[in-house]
């Protein structure tokens, strides 16, 4: 009779979670869905609705592509993905219309571009078609909120600097410089890299020292 | 040796029925939501366009669409005529008319700029201005919208006929910031002359092609009572 080999345990759904914010992060560590982040990051506002609408469309396309898993044959899985996703964006798009036709209008098509956002269907393939609806929620509440996170750092950034103001309250007096170009695209840049160089470093000093144990994340 | 085992074959009637089902419930869910949706859109629309008009004809306190008919007379809208027949009266709060709002468009440095201006009959001026959709360049072209030196253009900007009344006795034009002389010319915005001068540009346009249109019928729009834009029909 055959020894059984222990099976280790599986991340559980509170891990799956936590990876989206810091070690996984979309933004920071993978550097997806640079389109939006860097479009529409111009406000704090902007950023944190565009983060929401993300997150909102991540937990629930996660949740449908995990209960329907079983039943989509593998040919024709990507289809059946874009359909779910396309389907909770429009649904996203007129809810924000009926909120705020101000908000609808700062963010633009990027709405109905969240349709190819490759975090949306990356995490599709990569994790709802293989793992549970709970995991799923969690993998997807993770990564929306990583991801919402992130655009909301760099927002407040571009908003301080390049109109003096956090969500729309003024922040300094009338003889406040605006820094135009962190409100350009270019500002966008800028920004990113430097939220890059910030998490890089955060990183580093969190890892663990070679002579103490093996190296993670090395790439 | 035996062969490396193949997955099974996938029937055709499988993918059919995923997609199709999938499709159906996905389709059905969009459109249970866009009805769900489409009412408070629709209002939404409407006051965001009704406090646009208010905005734009200083003293009005309602409004009303009118439709250009095909013998030129202007009649209560009712139903949904393009920027280029539709026109907005508005009246003071005791119902007297006190002006027109008109929604135009034209290209701007990135993408189309659409524009509700008013228009003071007594005045024979633009008394108004509001960016309905603009993509300008953040923090430059999209000064035409915040810029309080701009805006005052719009404060009194002439776009009075010629004595025969077919044309503007002025054309409107943007010049260069600080260069404006004259009360029909748009004092420009430095680091945002394109979007400035597309201004300039939409005005003109459209008040060449609606104040010869409308100067002759303005008693159209004096008799109904006044409704509400959103009672009207939408822009």
């Amino acid at each position: 009779m055959s020894a059984r080999l222990p099976v280790a345990p599986g991340p559980s759904p509170t891990d799956e979670f936590l990876k989206g914010l810091w070690r996984e992060n979309p933004v920071f560590v993978q550097v997806l869905g640079m389109c939006p982040v860097l479009a529409v990051s111009n406000t704090a506002r902007n950023a944190l609705a565009m983060g929401l609408a993300t997150l909102f469309v991540l937990v629930a396309s996660n949740a449908t592509i995990s209960m329907i898993r079983k039943l989509v044959p593998k040919p024709v899985r990507i289809a059946t993905y874009i359909l779910v996703i396309a389907s909770f964006v429009t649904i996203v798009d007129y809810a924000i219309q009926a909120i705020s036709l101000e908000l609808h209008k700062a963010l633009g098509a990027f709405i109905s571009l969240i349709v190819v956002n490759c975090i949306i269907l990356g995490r599709a393939e990569a994790f709802a078609s293989k793992h549970g609806v709970v995991a799923s929620v969690a993998d997807g509440l993770g990564m929306g909120l990583g991801f919402a996170l992130a655009l909301s750092c760099l927002g407040a950034v571009r908003e301080i600097l390049g109109s003096g103001s956090l969500f729309g309250v003024a922040l300094f007096g009338p003889g406040f410089q605006e820094w135009v170009v962190m409100i350009l695209p270019s500002g966008g840049f800028f920004t990113l890299a430097g939220w890059l160089l910030v998490f890089a470093a955060l990183k580093r000093r969190r890892a663990p020292r070679p002579n103490r144990g093996p190296v993670e994340n090395a790439a | 040796m035996s062969a490396p085992l193949a997955p099974p074959p996938v029937q055709a009637g499988a993918m059919y029925r995923a997609l199709v089902g999938i499709g159906a419930v996905c389709g059905l869910a969009v459109v249970l939501v866009f009805q769900a949706t489409a009412p408070v859109i629709a209002r939404n629309r409407a006051e965001a366009l009704e406090r646009a008009i208010l905005d734009v004809v200083p003293g009005a306190a309602t409004s009303r669409a009118y439709e250009l008919a095909e013998d030129g007379t202007f009649a209560p809208a009712t139903g949904e005529a393009g920027h280029d027949r539709r026109v907005y009266a508005a009246y003071d709060a005791d119902g007297a008319f006190v002006g027109l709002a008109i929604d135009c468009r034209g290209m701007g440095y990135q993408d189309t700029i659409a524009v509700l201006w008013g228009y003071s009959p007594a005045a024979q001026a633009i008394v108004g201005l509001r960016v309905l959709e603009s993509r300008e360049t953040p923090g430059l072209g999209d000064r035409i919208e915040t810029d309080p030196a701009f805006r005052a253009n719009f404060e009194r900007l002439d776009v009075a006929l010629d004595d025969a009344g077919q044309s503007l006795a002025h054309p409107v034009e943007t010049v260069a910031h600080g260069k404006k002389e004259s009360p029909w010319q748009v004092d420009g915005i430095t680091g945002a002359t394109i979007s400035s001068k597309a201004i300039g540009k939409i005005l003109d346009e459209s008040a060449s092609y609606w104040l010869p249109k409308l100067r002759p019928r303005l008693a159209d729009f004096a008799s109904p009572p006044p409704v509400p834009v959103a009672e009207g029909g939408e822009r």
